[in-house]
């Protein structure tokens, strides 16, 4: 690292740093629905990214809209992106859980395969009907710009929008999880299925809502990707990986795992990236997890659960 | 004799598949189809390697690996680095900048051979290194997983992600592996040309003998006393685990096993096609390979053939006229094969082949027992 004075290493560590917090936001409302959904039924979702995608390009049609047929509301459409994206992405979830989830809980490999073939159904979806090109909605002009405490660092206004939503969304999920009384069946589920049914709780009912919820956050995490980068019909394969290695390495059904764990990730990838190239970076964060993983499998944080 | 019927044959059903496999890809598919289409073929077929492979692992092991596209690209790695060393010797490559290092080494600045590219200029090293090396690897993976006891989708996402990492080093790393173009531009084995069609018809028949003989040698896995622990920790491991076996070990084996045979299907794919890049390397086509082996049939070593070549097939008919409809194809026949038939073709051929069969043997026994048949003719009129 010569050649940096104190300085300048600080300002880059500050804003490399922020770029890290940009890629962490994304990577963990990501990873908060996948591990919701992960923990409580043991399904791997490999079709998030494309509900990410879901959510991307439902604010990109929202912006398109607003655009052409009221210039006026442009500064505000976004918040309402964001819900649509949601919904949009949650209803879709709901329907994949009917359609197709509940029939393979008890062949966990099969819920995989399946999940992959939808993501390829939806992948051409986006192809077909937005194209292949890569599409970014337009910004309202508060998300751009940057602020600058000092000279040398820059920070931009659209990472911190994204942080502070992020924030949210996981307060949300943490009152809806810890303090409510559907978290409460949830957990329960999760826990221990059998019994919960027997005092009553409709466990097909949780599940069915616990997904789509999983999948409204990757819509969530869709709307704020798109202040950050453009999307295209395979931007959600990009992140799936890394999704995964976020609630493997951070530990299944613990969302405070998930939550250290995609800061880790995201940081470590964003600070080596400035000194190596970034697909350096990429390996050797990869690999680090990988060789953790092979001494700790059960993560960082793990929770105990009964199967 | 009977040993070899009943081990090697799986018996009078596993005989006949077999047999009608060696004659569609031995003699139907050569007569049928021109050069250029039976080098497709070939290609298909070392796919089905990995299917093989992913039938034992996952079928019957009931580990999916979700990375055998890293063992099939070892071994096509390995393969083409010894044809790259040969291609590019200081006469070939007398107009670079450093005579005597392949192209895109020379394209990246590099003024001598890396040291892993070295002994890859003996043949005899190649083809231990094709057998030995994704076994090792295989072996390194799997006993670090294994031994903690970590199966199922866990596994598959290691597998994964490091099927993704060995990618990104591939394509990142040009000046060593060629980037994202792979190593291209073979051209001879030995001295001997492998572009020309003879070469190609000769490496097609050589491929399927090592097709037929990995099948041979994972059924005689498969009918083994292994082969009953394998389908007994499938369904309960915990049992075998109590009853004094070692889990891990007969996992880690299978595994290896699996690994080494996506290999060979590696290296004669780059024998065949020409080249190697990392796109046979990473989740895409890792997972492509289990769709061959779902659709062909997960417990069934012939099946996973038929459906490598039906995928395939149908991958490139549709991908040459309807390119968009494919996906949505592939994307379908993802979700039915899990939903509706879970034993693939194999699994249909069984439930609803003896219509087939009894037919066959009606219209035999029409000729055969003619008596019975004027007979029974006879009852219905009288």
């Amino acid at each position: 690292m010569g050649g940096y004075t104190y300085n300048e290493l600080g300002a880059i560590f500050a804003m490399q740093g922020f770029a890290g917090i940009s890629l962490f936001s994304v990577l963990l409302l990501m990873a908060l629905g996948l591990a919701i959904i992960f923990g409580q039924m043991g399904v791997i979702n490999m079709a998030h990214g494309e509900f990410m995608a879901v959510g991307a390009y439902t604010t990109y049609f929202l912006s398109t809209l607003t655009e052409t047929y009221f210039p006026g509301f442009m500064p505000y459409y976004f918040l309402f992106a964001i819900v649509l994206a949601f919904f949009v992405a949650g209803a879709l979830g709901y329907f994949a859980e009917y359609a197709l989830i509940r029939h393979l809980y008890k062949r966990p490999l099969d819920t995989l395969l399946a999940t992959w073939g939808l993501s390829l159904i939806m992948q051409q979806t986006f192809r077909s009907v937005f194209g292949a090109r890569e599409v970014s909605p337009g910004l309202p002009d508060w998300l751009l710009g940057s602020y600058q405490p000092t000279e040398m660092i820059d920070i931009p206004l659209n990472g911190m929008f994204v942080l502070a939503l992020t924030g949210l969304v996981t307060f949300g999920v943490f009152y809806l999880m810890f303090k409510s009384s559907w978290g409460l069946h949830v957990r329960a589920t999760t826990q221990n299925r059998l019994m919960s049914g027997a005092v009553g709780i409709n466990t097909k009912k949780v599940d069915r809502y616990t997904f789509a919820l999983g999948c409204g956050i990757a819509g969530i995490a869709g709307a704020a990707f798109t202040t950050i980068a453009s999307t295209g019909p395979t931007t959600g394969t990009l992140y799936i990986v890394d999704t995964f290695m976020v609630v493997v390495f951070g530990g299944a059904a613990s969302l405070l795992g998930t939550i250290a764990s995609a800061f880790s990730i995201a940081q470590a990838q964003s600070i080596l990236e400035f000194f190596i190239s970034g697909s350096m970076a990429k390996v050797f964060t990869l690999l680090t997890l990988v060789i953790i993983l092979m001494f700790k499998p059960e993560g960082l944080f793990a929770s105990k659960v009964r199967r | 004799m009977s040993f070899a019927y009943d081990k090697l044959m799986g018996g009078k059903n596993g005989l006949t598949g077999f047999i009608i496999l060696a004659i569609l890809i031995l003699i139907v598919f050569p007569l049928l189809l021109d050069s250029f289409r039976l080098n497709l073929v070939g290609k298909y077929l070392t796919y089905a390697f990995a299917a093989v492979s992913l039938v034992l692992l996952w079928g019957y092991g009931g580990t999916l690996s979700l990375g055998q596209g890293i063992f099939f690209g070892l071994g096509g790695y390995a393969m083409a680095m010894f044809l790259k060393l040969e291609a590019s010797s200081p006469e070939n490559t007398a107009i670079q900048s450093t005579p005597g290092i392949p192209d895109f080494m020379d394209w990246n600045q590099l003024t001598e051979l890396p040291w892993f590219w070295e002994p890859f200029s003996s043949f005899t090293f190649t083809l231990v290194a094709i057998l030995v090396i994704p076994a090792l690897f295989a072996y390194i993976i799997g006993s670090a997983m294994f031994k903690r006891r970590v199966g199922g989708v866990y596994f598959a996402i290691i597998t994964q992600v490091i099927a993704v990492i060995l990618t990104v080093l591939i394509v990142g790393q040009q000046g060593f592996t060629g980037g994202i173009n792979g190593i291209t531009d073979l051209r001879t084995l030995n001295g001997w040309d492998i572009t020309s069609d003879s070469a190609k018809n000769i490496f097609y028949y050589v491929n399927c003998f090592l097709l037929l003989g990995v099948i041979i040698a994972s059924r005689y896995i498969l009918t083994s006393k292994f082969g009953r622990l394998l389908l007994a920790m499938r369904d309960k491991e915990d049992r075998v685990r109590f009853s004094g076996y070692d889990v891990a070990n007969f996992k880690i084996f299978i595994f290896c096993f699996a690994a080494t045979i996506s290999a060979i299907g590696g290296a004669m794919f780059t024998l065949q096609v020409g080249f190697m890049s990392p796109s046979f390397v990473g989740i895409v086509p890792s997972i492509e390979m289990v769709i061959f082996a779902a659709v062909g049939g997960r417990m069934s070593l012939i099946g996973a053939v038929y459906g490598t070549l039906l995928i395939n097939f149908g991958k490139t008919a549709f991908s040459e006229s309807f390119p968009e409809l494919w996906l949505f194809l592939m994307g379908g026949l993802f979700i039915a094969v899990v939903m509706f038939f879970p034993n693939g073709l194999a699994g249909l051929w069984q439930d609803y082949g003896h219509y087939i069969t009894d037919r066959f043997k009606s219209v035999k026994n029409l000729f055969v027992k003619p008596a019975s048949a004027t007979k029974a003719t006879t009852v219905e009129n009288s």
